[in-house]
């Protein structure tokens, strides 16, 4: 029971309960995967055929590691997002919604620390 | 349920929202369709990327049997797609900056982002692959 009008609870809110935060985190995260995700591109075109070692002095290398970290959290949250609007699309059970929408949570983060995890063992040794 | 309880007969026609077969496919619509199914890709693709980051943690043994399977022609196949996939739902994506500024809304506009934005990522794809493979696997 606060001091708020009923117009200050609902403005900047949809339906959804969260206004306009997940369209515009997804817009983010877009800008951010156009630059990231060709650096991808040449980074891994530049990898083809490469052995451990080379693959392992590009991937620890300060200023790779920085735009793989980048990468990986900005194109998991991207996902994640993505992934939500094609279930809440085509899924209408609540039940089931609610489950994927956990294994959708699940699968970025999965991901997100496998990628993360990896770049950190390359760079600080081992 | 309603029908029974109200007890009017049968139940009015209400008009349905025609969905996507009732349409003669657009090249906007297709590209719209293109750019969830590319995305939807991306999504389960990210496990390669990070089954590759864990090879290369793992050590040289591990990392030369996942780089073995990235080089048979399935392991190629799947690359290929991933390149394609991932440039068109990029081109896709500034299709929609432009169109989120509330710009390029002319049916001519829309047609050339959407056909430029297959035949472009098409392009940048050969263009990408060529140039690794004359370049004899990188720098």
């Amino acid at each position: 029971m606060g001091m708020r009008t009923p117009l200050k609870n609902v403005r900047h809110l949809g339906s959804a309960k969260e206004g306009a935060d997940h369209f515009w985190k997804q817009r983010v995260t877009a800008v951010a995967n156009v630059f990231l995700g060709l650096f991808l591109v040449w980074l891994i075109a530049s990898l083809v055929g490469a052995d451990h070692a080379r693959v392992k002095a590009a991937l620890s290398n300060p200023l790779i590691a920085l735009a793989m970290l980048a990468l990986i959290v900005s194109g998991t949250i991207h996902m994640r997002l993505g992934m939500q609007t094609i279930i809440e699309d085509y899924v209408n059970g609540e039940a089931a919604k609610i489950v994927l929408f956990m294994l959708n949570t699940f699968f970025a983060a999965f991901i997100a620390l496998a990628s993360i995890f990896a770049i950190l063992k390359l760079s600080f040794g081992a | 349920m309603a029908d029974a309880a109200s007890g009017r007969g049968s139940r009015p026609q209400r008009p349905l929202s025609p969905h996507l077969q009732i349409y003669s496919p657009l090249i906007n619509m297709v590209m719209s369709i293109f750019h969830r199914i590319t995305g939807a890709a991306l999504y389960f693709g990210t496990l390669l990327l990070a089954w590759w980051l864990i090879a290369a943690a793992s050590g040289p043994q591990y990392f030369d049997y996942v780089s073995s399977w990235f080089a048979t022609w399935p392991g190629q196949a799947v690359m290929l797609g991933y390149t394609w996939a991932l440039l068109h739902h990029m081109l896709g994506g500034i299709r929609h900056f432009i169109w989120d500024l509330g710009k390029g809304y002319d049916l001519r506009t829309i047609d050339l982002l959407s056909w430029g934005s297959l035949i472009v990522s098409l392009v940048l794809t050969a263009l990408i692959w060529f140039s690794v493979a004359f370049a004899g696997g990188g720098a």
